[in-house]
């Protein structure tokens, strides 16, 4: 399993970088992947068909149970059957319907990442692995959908179905990660079979049914899904067939015989599915637009997949994977051949379409195969799925199986009437009164390799329908690994008279006259249109509010001013870490007022230092009053015995103030005189407040001491290990040699960056006006223009620099 | 045990630090950091207890009422790097001022761009979505 999955990375990598010289014929390169894969699936079947569970585990990081946990088990088969068989039929159609002029290496990588996305997910055993490939489905689905990339409605199309199905897909991690917490396991089938119960975990199994709704275009998150048509047809074909809508629905029948007893788990999930259902297929029958028609009633066909699979008992399971397999087969097929007639007539309106039947023949009957298994006709696979759904829930083991029921007729009864209008809209001939516009003709017949694919689904679908025992293995297999306790599936075409039977009569027949009346529907749902209450309308306009919302939030955080940002941080720092430290502060240390007189007078001395450094607004008092605090800390260094701390803050104080004075002989002699704002409350409250806090820190640091230093070890070694009597010195030197050397590193990058800014300034018009001398030779090596630059340029002249500013141009601060 | 004195010597330079480097002038703003690191260096110090003798040790291994050493070699480090950012600064400070004439720092430009298209709701209005597909009008189909 792995390495299929490795064999897809790596394949479309080959192909995305090397791809380019083949031009449509990339697509034929791609097929191999899902072939393999088909290859490799049927290859197990049979180990699969006896009960038997392929597992392997890659691990990664085991220590967070981050592992590549595989598992091969009925269902998991199943699905990948059907995302490489679909997969490879969508490949082969590509080929044909793909204009040969440009190249598609780019578009095809993605398609098969997407397809090797869909094929870990079904199978992976592990929740986090689970939601990588969940969301990389996500990602892939959105550069699928946004494959015309200059068209605006692509784009928003495809940044709409990424913010749903990704907000949804974070919503079940934090489901998920729930669960295993409860589980004590990061398995799926580890969580299914402890299947924890109480608050937490209904919570959790809400989460997940998020973020299965909006994978799975369920009420109120479907409005992304008739969007996403904006992607290229074969892209629709397979999105809306065996992948993407299929993992929320995968993910909810894999919950559902575990779950289905939670007290939120059935309501919830057969009241959405319900609902998506019937709005559907409502929906489905406004549509003009063959793939709009086919979009709708995929929202259709998965809320009565949610309803099956979601209910979660054994019947219920067993119809709804007989429906995800039909339903997977006829809605690729029906994509495809919409595909066929937009690629012949380049139209896709049914007002302009007319007497198709008669130009594509083939297209005609592919299409009405796939119609009727969609709208349940008898000898269609459709029609079993819908009989075994009818059958299921007029058993129902709970109280309102029959408000169910009631809406899956209903439901069925609206599939019917859009599958007739699909099947009417393109190929039948029509009346002038129901064309509109220019009308639209085939432009020749198609290419052999369009028509293809989707006839042979449409073949499968008669051959599951007609003999469907042949496939008991499968689906049987898939639902014992759902439900352990299932007895087995037995697909018949003929149960007998039976209730489900009388209902599908009835279906047929209302479904039929829904059709035939079809104007008075028009005109009633005309008089029925909320188009206000309409989602998508909420989901613009929480996307507008959010591009309002976020500037203004960042006008307000992000204000630009250094000391606003500063007073945050460090306002933070102090009142986090205070909560934190406050705890901390358990035994006071042992305190003395001061050790001796020495040390009082100087830290006296550097208080009076400080506070006349921060006063002064003459700069190079400042600076000197700073001079004064670092000569008053050396000397305390030297009390408190640290001669060499003492030596180094002595020379280190001289030398910056050297530094300081070559500054400051530029700059005006004062600092501008501000008068007192408002602000400075603030800045004089949070100055004392966090060197309160630091003077705590400190006594707590002192305090905090619970075992001998490691200064003994180093005092008993300094002489006899290392040959030193200072144990400072020795410490920096050898103890701690690679520190130091770190430290040189870091005076060295400081170096080189004063120099460079220094030259920098030199360089600059404004420089050169200014130290015309020394830069002269712009080849001249740098120290020396360091120190030339430093004691030939005079005062604080800066005529030229105003001059010059201008010029600068990087800057706009400057030119503002 | 711990002297007061030192806790407090701390506390202040600490605070008078923070006072400075919320001004808007460079030269402040550095004055501030080197008062902070004083501070730190000190608090470093304090650490490792009561003041001693220095930490030098003698052929008679005698080492009673010896200074820890260990903060004293950290502290050390830290004057040191504490002078490297000092130039540094200076030298950012410097290279401002031969551009602008001044050691302010000023609010962010792009910043202030943003806060004033926000305010006019430039920013909101670049991408204004077009029609739903369920209105029928059957235009605007895309392959």
């Amino acid at each position: 399993m792995t390495g299929l999955l490795i064999g897809f990375a790596v394949l479309s990598l080959v192909i995305a970088l090397f791809g380019r010289p083949l031009g449509r014929n990339v697509f034929l390169a791609c097929a191999v992947g899902p072939a393999a894969g088909l290859v490799w699936v049927a290859s197990q079947l049979h180990t699969v068909w006896d009960h038997q569970i392929i597992t392997q585990t890659v691990t990664w990081v085991p220590e967070l149970g981050l592992n590549f946990d595989f598992r091969l088990d009925g269902f998991s088969a199943l699905m990948a059957v059907l995302i490489t068989g679909i997969g490879v039929l969508v490949f082969l159609y590509s080929r044909s319907y793909f204009d040969a002029g440009q190249s598609w290496n780019r578009f095809a990588a993605t398609l098969l990442v997407f397809s090797g996305s869909m094929l870990g997910l079904v199978l992976s055993d592990n929740v986090f692995t689970l939601f990588v490939f969940w969301e990389l489905t996500s990602v892939t689905s959105y550069l699928l959908i946004a494959t015309n990339d200059t068209s605006v409605e692509a784009r928003e199309s495809a940044l709409q179905a990424f913010l749903i199905t990704g907000g949804g897909g974070l919503a079940m991690l934090a489901g998920l990660v729930i669960l295993a917490m409860q589980a004590g396991t990061v398995s799926l089938s580890g969580i299914l079979s402890a299947a924890p119960t109480g608050t937490l975990a209904d919570v959790a199994l809400l989460l997940v049914l998020v973020g299965c709704f909006t994978k799975s275009a369920q009420v109120p998150f479907h409005s992304w899904l008739p969007r996403a048509m904006a992607g290229p047809t074969p892209v629709s074909a397979y999105l809306h067939s065996a992948t993407m809508v299929k993992a929320g629905i995968y993910l909810m029948a894999r919950f559902a015989p575990a779950f289905a007893d939670a007290p939120l788990w059935r309501p919830v999930v057969l009241v959405v599915g319900g609902a998506t259902m019937l709005l559907g297929g409502w929906r489905a029958l406004r549509q003009y637009d063959l793939k709009s028609i086919l979009a709708y009633g995929t929202i259709s066909q998965l809320g009565f997949l949610t309803v099956c699979l979601g209910a979660g008992f054994e019947e219920a399971l067993a119809a709804g994977v007989t429906l995800l397999v039909a339903h997977a087969m006829f809605k690729a097929a029906l994509f495809l051949l919409a595909g066929v007639v937009d690629h012949e007539t380049h139209d896709r309106d049914i007002r302009h379409l007319s007497g198709l039947a008669r130009d594509l023949p083939s297209v005609a009957l592919a299409t009405a195969i796939a119609a009727s298994s969609m709208a349940g006709v008898p000898l269609m696979f459709g029609f079993i799925a819908k009989e075994s759904a009818y059958d299921a829930f007029v058993n129902a083991p709970f109280g309102w199986g029959g408000a169910v029921l009631v809406t899956i007729v209903a439901g069925s009864i609206l599939t019917f009437a859009y599958s007739a209008r699909l099947l009417w809209g393109a190929f039948v001939t029509k009346t002038p009164a129901e064309l509109d516009g220019p009308q639209a003709s085939a432009h020749g017949t198609p290419s052999a390799w369009l028509v293809a694919p989707p006839s042979m689904l449409a073949i499968l679908t008669v051959v599951f329908g007609v003999v469907p025992a042949a496939f008991d293995n499968l689906i049987g297999s898939a639902v014992n690994a759902l439900d352990s306790e299932a007895h087995g599936v037995h697909l018949a075409l003929w149960h007998g008279v039976t209730t489900a039977l009388i209902l599908s009569l009835f279906t047929l027949a209302a479904g039929i006259l829904v059709f035939l009346t079809r104007h008075s529907v028009a005109t009633f749902q005309r008089r029925l249109s909320t188009p206000e209450l309409d989602t998508d309308n909420v989901y613009q306009a929480s996307v507008r509010g959010l591009r309002r919302f976020a500037p203004q939030v960042a006008a307000t955080v992000q204000s630009g001013s250094l000391p606003a940002y500063l007073t945050v941080i460090i306002a933070t720092v102090v009142g986090v870490s205070a909560i934190a430290f406050g705890s901390g502060l358990t035994e006071f240390p042992e305190t003395v007022w001061a050790e001796n007189i020495l040390q009082f007078v100087l830290a006296m001395t550097a208080v009076i230092f400080a506070l006349a450094a921060a006063r002064s607004e003459r700069r190079f008092a400042a600076a000197l009053c700073l001079g004064g605090v670092g000569y008053s800390v050396a000397a305390l260094f030297l009390v408190q015995g640290a001669p060499d701390l003492a030596l180094t803050q002595l020379a280190i104080e001289t030398l910056s103030l050297v530094v300081f004075v070559l500054f400051l002989r530029h700059l005006p002699k004062r600092v501008r005189t501000v008068t007192w704002r408002p602000g400075d409350i603030a800045r004089i409250g949070l100055a004392v407040l966090s060197g309160t806090f630091v003077s705590l820190i400190t006594l707590i640091a002192v305090a905090a001491r619970n075992r001998p230093s490691v200064a003994e070890e180093f005092l008993a070694k300094a002489y006899p290990e290392a040959g030193g009597h200072n144990v400072v010195n020795v410490i920096l030197v050898d103890f701690r040699g690679y520190d130091t050397q770190l430290e040189i590193t870091v005076l060295s990058v400081a170096a080189l960056g004063v120099f460079a800014l220094v030259r920098a300034a030199r360089r600059d018009p404004t420089g050169q006006a200014k130290f015309d001398e020394v830069t002269t030779s712009p080849g001249s090596s740098g120290p020396d223009t360091i120190t030339a630059g430093s004691s030939d340029s005079g005062g604080s002249d800066s005529r030229a620099i105003g001059v010059g500013t201008a010029s600068q141009g990087g800057d706009p601060v400057a030119s503002a | 045990m711990i002297s007061l004195t030192l806790v407090i010597l701390v506390g202040a330079l600490f605070g008078i630090g923070v006072s400075l480097i919320l001004r808007r002038s460079l030269t402040r703003i550095v004055i501030g950091l080197g008062l902070i690191g004083h501070a730190v260096n000190l608090l470093l110090l304090s650490t490792g207890g009561r003041a001693g003798d220095p930490p030098i040790v003698h052929d008679d291994g005698h080492v009673e009422h010896l200074a820890d050493p260990v903060p004293q070699a950290l502290a050390l480090t830290a004057i040191v790097i504490g002078f490297g950012v000092s130039a540094f600064l200076l030298a950012l400070a410097y290279r401002r001022w031969t551009i602008t004439h001044d050691d302010e720092v000023e609010n962010d430009l792009e910043d202030r761009r943003i806060a004033l298209m926000a305010r006019e709701g430039r920013l909101a209005d670049e991408h204004e979505i077009r029609r739903t597909p369920d209105n029928n009008d059957g235009e605007g189909l895309v392959r």
